[in-house]
């Protein structure tokens, strides 16, 4: 296991332990509160299995109420609290603490409320991001944030990381697409956010607790924006001899003024991995693979389709197929949608890395990839959210050879630093977690982290809600507070005044 | 007030601003002043005009994204999108005519972030915060600090953008903002539903974007208010009109157009835009122009679930006689106006809209009506209480625009 700096635990909380988990079980009765360390195993780490860390007890509450006592309670007894979902997170955002309490919001699982009229969907936060689709798609809707765990993913853990998926290019991230929020703090309090209507009132604490990674408040219900799902959608399959021309053909693409519902790129270790794994029927002797998915009506798809191959064609792609029907259309993304597995099937471990670029440096980015793939001595496959600038590279490693994890992370970090360099960032959408925290000061300085913190100090003064996450440094709320301004007159006298 | 400060670059924002808090001078935050008149009045010794901030710093229409200092006007916005055949898809409004302000295009792009405006395209595209990528600001401490990027896809950290669009100034001075642009559509049309009473009109609305996919925008005229339209075709209806508007590229358009007549046709008489008259008819909406005049008059500003738009008025004006109302957002947003009084009518108003969820803010008033009422919507205690650990947080010596939000913060 890779060594991570965590919060100290708590010695005298960890003593009180039994005594907690009493109290605990007046709050949630029955099987609501799991001590039992086989049982506990099971949530020692989330999708980042590199960490793992028992929690002193887990809490399985199933209503606001319950979520509300159980917070108070550990608020008033200075006790750690982890909020979980399913646990997919891939940066490390649900790993447990030895002295802490992992709140797992699993039971949350009813839709509350389809309202056809208003677009929205009421649901609890435990539903899983497909089962909020499948309630819908009858009536013709869907919810359109898509992310490739959404099979297990839940709708809480959604928010709290704002996950993306293939489509966002055109129809936005989880913070695009949520309208109201039930959440509690870490006091007890319940608090209500935004609603059916489109925008919400104050500030903008919705978008401020979507991706603030369980570390602002225990989201307990969500109204999410559902859509009309489009009459029909078709999808490209382009294959290149270069990435440039990939790349430069996305960019014809949107330059056109083309906002297609997707477009991802793989590179051929990637092709190849997810072609052997759900025999997509991908071209094989190709560098670069674009999927471009375009959507709505009839004659809108067609007319698209047609600007999009003479752009393709413009741009030198050597194979491209578009598909006939909406069986061929889910092959194309078969394999695209099942590249992480499908890399972990050639290799015994691999990591996952999300920072984001500016899209026309890929062509330079991947070129640094390759050379750092060389100095690590480790593979790495390329999947991108290409429409959108987001890199997945995937390196491969195996844990059990010696230091090949160490290489692995610094591989990675590498690759996030490059990111930044060129004006892009560390995540787009896995989150910070406890795997890019320490790389935050790449991309921020001390004033910037400050406010952020700030942000915390509001919601959380006692940093009792997932800490060791996102924060390389978490400082004290008191030194947060204090004004460091010296009396004085301007320094500037040259600022002009009327 | 007696002075003003007008600070040329961000790190003069940012020693202005220390040095009003070392001073506990108050400040009024200014990007180009049209927007003024909105919110509780700023008692404040000093203003800082950020309109020297000006200027487009990084355009790059095929990465779809434009980042510009934050005083920069709209106007020098929108012509640079307008060459590349792009646009702010959130489409701003711009209500100097109802607000009796500066020249039209006047209002700053930090403006428009810091007060989260949305026009009719909010219904498919997003609101203006949706769009709002990066950020650097001076907070009230005086310490510049940026959040965001030039990506759209980021979670790096708290969205700060989000946490400051519609924060009003009040909790730091933007002074660079990067944001997403889109494509401008290709053709855009409108039809025209004359004759529906509100509450057909918001049930036809809210049937509509949910069927037809080409439709970006629902909005419904009152009858009088239609009168006051510089398009002929609206003007010369002497009824109410409900509007639709279709678009995209072409066989997209004529397609939708296509099914969104023969469901109309079923709702009423028909009318048909061209793009230059559609076009037209949407910046009315969008401006509010319809309750520009008379100025004396008190305008709402009232955010419901579309589906409740018609019965919230409806319970309004069976209460309050003579208010006249402009439904956009399928419903979900409503300008009303009022005639003058004290109470601004609030009572009635905030009772209608809190049965639905949603909110009101007077949004026009004169300025002992703003002191002395709740402006934007009150808060509930939760909300409430992490609203000004916020402020406190970023402002601790309630130096930006104090009290333009709530009363003592
Ligand atoms: C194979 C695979 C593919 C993936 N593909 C994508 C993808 O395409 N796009 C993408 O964006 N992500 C992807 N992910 C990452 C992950 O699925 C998402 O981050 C997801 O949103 C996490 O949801 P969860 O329910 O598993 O949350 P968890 O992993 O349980 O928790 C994630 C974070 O949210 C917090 N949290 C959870 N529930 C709550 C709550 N109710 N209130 C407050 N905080 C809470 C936790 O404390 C933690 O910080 C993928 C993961 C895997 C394993």
């Amino acid at each position: 296991m890779s060594t991570l700096t965590m919060p100290p635990a708590d010695r005298g909380v960890l003593e009180r332990r039994v005594q907690i988990a009493r109290d605990l079980q007046a709050i949630v009765p029955g099987e609501g509160v799991i001590t039992d360390e086989v049982r506990l195993k099971v949530y020692e780490s989330d999708g980042l299995t590199a960490y793992r860390q028992v929690p002193m007890l887990a809490v399985l509450p199933s209503t606001t109420a319950e979520v509300s006592a159980v917070l108070k309670y550990c608020h008033e007894n200075g006790i750690k609290v982890v909020p979980r979902g399913a646990g997919t997170s891939l940066s490390g955002g649900a790993l447990p603490l030895e002295d802490g309490v992992l709140l797992g919001l699993a039971k949350f699982n009813r839709i509350l409320d389809i309202d056809l009229d208003n677009r929205c969907a009421v649901v609890e936060p435990g539903v899983t991001n497909l089962a909020i689709t499948e309630a819908v798609e009858g009536d013709g809707f869907y919810y359109a944030p898509d992310p490739s765990s959404q099979i297990a993913c839940t709708i809480g853990g959604n928010v709290a990381e704002n996950s993306g998926g293939v489509h966002c290019l055109k129809y936005g991230l989880t913070t695009n697409n949520i309208l109201g929020l039930e959440m509690v703090l870490i006091t007890g309090e319940v608090i209500r956010i935004g609603g059916r209507h489109l925008d919400a009132d104050g500030y903008d604490l919705l978008g401020l607790m979507t991706g603030s990674e369980g570390l602002l408040g225990v989201i307990t219900e969500v109204t999410v924006r559902i859509l009309q799902k489009p009459e029909i959608a078709r999808a490209l399959l382009i294959g290149f001899e270069t990435s440039e021309q990939a790349g430069r053909c996305v960019a014809d693409i949107i330059g056109r003024g083309i906002i297609a519902a997707g477009m991802e790129m793989m590179d051929k270790l990637a092709i190849h991995a997810a072609d052997d794994f759900a025999q997509a029927d991908y071209p094989r002797d190709v560098e670069a693979l674009l999927i471009v998915e375009l959507d709505g009506s009839l004659p809108e798809v067609e007319h698209l389709v047609e600007q999009v191959t003479k752009i393709a064609t413009k741009n030198e792609a050597r194979t491209l197929r578009v598909s006939r029907s909406e069986k061929e259309r889910l092959l194309f993304w078969a394999g695209r949608k099942a590249a992480f597995p499908a890399i972990g099937r050639i290799s015994p471990d691999y990591y996952c890395m999300d920072g984001t670029i500016p899209r026309h440096r890929l062509p330079e980015v991947l070129a640094q990839i390759r050379k750092l793939s060389k100095k690590y001595g480790l593979r790495v496959a390329n999947v991108f959210h290409a429409g959108d600038g987001n890199l997945h590279p995937l390196i491969l490693y195996d844990a059990n050879t010696k230091d090949e994890l160490e290489r692995a992370e610094a591989f990675g970090a590498d690759i996030l630093k490059l990111c930044v360099a060129v004006g892009g960032v560390l995540t787009g959408e896995h989150g910070v977690g406890v795997e890019k925290r320490d790389l935050m000061s790449t991309m921020f300085n001390d004033h910037d982290l400050k406010h952020q913190q700030r942000v915390k100090c509001a919601f959380d003064p006692k940093g009792l809600l997932n800490p060791g996450k996102v924060f390389p440094v978490l400082h004290r709320c008191a030194e947060l507070g204090r004004m460091h301004v010296h009396k004085g007159s301007l320094a500037f006298p040259d600022i002009p005044r009327f | 007030m007696d002075s003003g400060l007008r600070p040329q670059d961000e790190r003069h924002v940012a020693e202005a601003v220390a040095w009003a808090a070392s001073g506990n001078n108050s400040l009024t935050i200014l990007g180009r002043g049209t927007k003024r008149s909105v919110g509780r009045p700023v008692d404040s010794e000093y203003s800082l005009d950020l309109s020297a901030l000006d200027g487009i710093t990084l355009y790059e229409p095929e990465e779809l994204v434009l980042g510009a200092h934050a005083g920069t006007a709209m106007k020098t916005i929108t012509e640079a999108l307008e060459k590349n055949r792009q646009q702010l898809a959130f489409e701003p409004a711009d209500l100097s005519a109802l607000l009796g302000a500066r020249p039209r295009g006047a209002g700053s792009i930090g403006g428009i972030l810091a007060a989260n405006l949305s026009g009719p395209r909010r219904i498919r595209a997003g609101a203006a915060r949706d769009f709002f990528l990066g950020v650097r600001a001076v907070s009230g401490r005086g310490e510049l600090f940026k959040s965001g990027g030039r990506v759209v896809k980021n979670v790096t950290g708290y969205d700060m953008c989000k946490g400051l669009a519609g924060s009003w100034g009040t909790l730091a001075v933007l002074t660079h903002v990067t944001i997403k642009v889109m494509p401008a559509p290709e053709t855009s049309v409108s039809l025209i539903v004359g004759g529906l009473d509100d509450e057909a009109a918001v049930a036809l609305m809210c049937e509509v974007i949910r069927t037809v996919h080409e439709v970006s925008a629902a909005a419904h005229v009152q009858q009088p208010l239609t009168g006051r339209s510089k398009v002929a075709q609206v003007s010369a209806l002497e009824a109410a009109a409900t509007v639709f508007r279709l678009e995209g590229v072409g066989p997209s358009v004529r397609h939708g157009t296509k099914k969104l007549e023969a469901r109309l046709r079923k709702a009423g008489a028909l009318e048909t835009l061209a793009s230059r008259a559609s076009l037209k008819l949407w910046r009315e909406i969008r401006d509010v122009h319809f309750l520009a005049r008379p100025g004396d008059r008190l305008v709402w500003k009232l955010s419901v679930p579309p589906a409740c738009g018609a019965a919230v008025v409806g319970e309004i004006s069976s209460a309050l006689a003579d208010t006249q109302a402009l439904f956009d957002w399928a419903g979900g947003l409503i300008w009303l106006s009022v005639p003058r009084d004290p109470s601004a009518h609030a009572g009635v108003i905030r009772k209608a809209v809190a049965a639905t969820g949603g909110h009101a803010t007077l949004f026009r008033a004169p300025a002992n009506m703003r002191s002395a009422l709740e402006v934007f919507p009150p808060l509930a205690p939760g909300a409430d209480l992490l609203a000004r650990r916020l402020k406190s947080g970023f402002d601790p010596n309630n130096i930006l625009n104090f009290g333009r939000m709530y009363a003592g913060m």
